[in-house]
């Protein structure tokens, strides 16, 4: 649906995005993580067509959104960062007229009103004033223009940035249930939301896409080896060396806190030891208190991709 | 067409629900309306408008730019530039709708106005030729106005500098017909073709002649056609 190759973007002499390349299938959820400053905003408005790129070529269900601009933004729907909104149009006049500069005919926007009023829960204030509307109810009217007209790509810039919490998550259901029939981009600096939201997740840093994989599997792929975590009742130094030695055991740590001996397996990539690990404990006649696995959460892989020192 | 029909509409509901516009509309008819009855106190009073049209073309050079400002340099600041650029509308679309918006509320204006014309003809014998035709040239030197105004409202997002900014280049063409006697030779020659008050006059004589009518949409069509090209220059590579 959406084919970036060697994007790169100059403000002035300055680099925003460097040789970023990606491809988004039709109705994926790709998220754009990154932390403030990474390129995301530029990446979208280059996907939007708002801005061009310095180099590189973006094409949306076939059409470049430089060379066939107008095509491309046929099908596109944006939800820019600041949601810019005619603060003295009624909802209902602004959905009205964003949907004619979208080419709806009058009839379908008609149609088409009622739904996305109904979607995004703005009922009420059909007919409010949108400069008396509270940024949660903005951030509404934001996704209701952008999904209006049914576009087949929907490009959402920090969609849940600065609303409440019951609003965000209000915004997450929304977008999941839109990604169901549509095909989504939207950026983020927030892990768990990216991560609950996406089928596949690029990492921007510094303009530069440092990693890009399912949040699964960047999870389990950038950690290379997994980790147990077990509890164990009976005198720690015994049990350490009888854990280093079960097969597949890399290396052991030991936690000490208040009597409750946890121990940190590192295990080598890709084995499950539960099972050889709880035998070798209850074999010895330990008491095996807890076993789990601990993956890296996106968090870590997050600050470990786009930190630069040593952690 | 439908989108630029669109952007007018917004705009002439934003016109209409401003203070600016009704700010800029009460200036222009209470100076307009000293204008016209300055003459009156003549002991020969002259049933002309020629007063009125000459202390409006002077207004007109602050109060274009006033009506304009908003029209692009708004957009910009809030952002909600991006989404109209980011919808399926044609950069003519834009400029053209909110254009045509200025003009209307331009044209309610002039309307206001016919007021003199009216009193003139009813409480006198005016000759209908200057007032006829001064007021298409008024009408064409206000369009030429707001086609100035609006190129500089597209390439700032600042109102105060693009109104600023539009004073300065009718200031300018207004005077510029002085360069006749100012500069020498040929670029005297041709600046001095380019003011815009010589070729005002010749309406308010009663003259309608047609290198004036070419020469306002030319200067019209130059304006419009460069806010075209500065909105189109941020999807420059």
């Amino acid at each position: 649906m959406i084919q970036a190759e060697g994007l790169t973007h100059y403000y002035g002499p300055y680099p925003a995005i460097q040789d970023v390349n990606f491809g988004v299938r039709r109705g994926e959820i790709l998220g754009f993580l990154g932390p403030n400053g990474a390129g995301k905003t530029t990446t979208m408005r280059i996907l939007t067509g708002f801005m061009p790129p310095t180099r590189g070529t973006v094409t949306l269900d076939g059409y470049d959104v430089v060379e066939q601009s107008l095509e491309a933004r046929r099908r596109v729907g944006y939800l820019p960062e600041t949601v810019p909104l005619y603060t003295d149009m009624s909802v209902n006049g602004y959905l009205k007229y964003m949907g004619t500069l979208r080419g709806m005919p009058p009839k379908s926007i008609k149609a088409r009103l009622d739904d996305v009023i109904g979607v995004c829960r703005l009922g009420d204030y059909r007919k409010t004033q949108i400069g008396k509307l509270s940024k949660g109810f903005r951030q509404r009217v934001g996704i209701a223009q952008a999904i209006l007209h049914e576009p087949e790509v929907l490009v959402l810039d920090e969609p849940t940035i600065g609303i409440d919490p019951i609003q965000v998550v209000e915004t997450r259901r929304l977008i999941k249930d839109l990604g169901k029939d549509q095909t989504v981009v939207l950026s983020s600096h927030i892990l768990p939301e990216v991560s609950m939201l996406c089928d596949r997740v690029l990492i921007i840093d510094e303009g530069r896409i440092v990693a890009e994989d399912t949040p699964k599997n960047l999870a389990e792929g950038l950690q290379g080896v997994d980790r147990l975590e077990v509890e164990v009742g009976g005198p720690a130094a015994e049990i350490l060396p009888v854990l280093k030695a079960v097969r597949g055991v890399n290396d052991v740590s030991h936690l000490n806190n208040n009597g409750r001996h946890t121990y940190t397996i590192q295990a080598q990539a890709g084995q499950d030891l539960r099972g050889a690990i709880s035998q070798a404990v209850i074999s010895n006649g330990w008491s095996l208190r807890g076993l789990q696995m601990v993956g890296m959460s996106l968090e870590e892989i997050f600050l470990r991709l786009t930190t630069h020192e040593e952690l | 067409m439908r989108t630029a029909q669109a952007v007018a509409w917004k705009e002439i509901q934003i016109y209409f629900s401003s203070p600016t516009a009704y700010i800029v509309g009460l200036i222009f008819l209470a100076l307009t309306g000293f204008f016209f009855t300055q003459d009156l106190g003549d002991p020969f009073p002259e049933a002309t408008l020629v007063p009125f049209f000459d202390g409006a073309i002077v207004m007109f050079i602050l109060l274009a730019p006033a009506l304009t400002m908003r029209l692009l340099a708004e957009e910009s600041k809030l952002g909600t530039i991006e989404l109209l650029l980011t919808s399926p509308v044609r950069d003519w679309e834009v400029i053209i709708g909110k254009y045509v918006a200025s003009l209307v509320f331009f044209l309610v204006l002039v309307g206001l106005s016919f007021f003199y014309a009216i009193l003139l003809f009813v409480y006198a014998d005016p000759d209908p030729g200057p007032i006829y035709a001064g007021y298409l040239g008024f009408f064409l030197y206000g369009a030429a106005a707001l086609a100035v105004g609006l190129l500089t409202s597209t390439m700032s997002n600042n109102q105060i500098v693009s109104a600023v900014v539009a004073m300065g280049i009718l200031l300018a063409l207004f005077f510029a017909d002085r360069a006749f006697g100012s500069v020498s030779g040929l670029a005297g020659e041709i600046i001095g073709e380019m003011g815009i008050r010589g070729h005002f006059d010749d309406f308010s004589r009663g003259v309608i002649d047609t290198t004036n009518i070419v020469y306002f949409i030319s200067v019209i069509a130059f304006f419009l056609f460069l806010s075209i090209r500065t909105l189109e220059s941020r999807r420059w590579r």
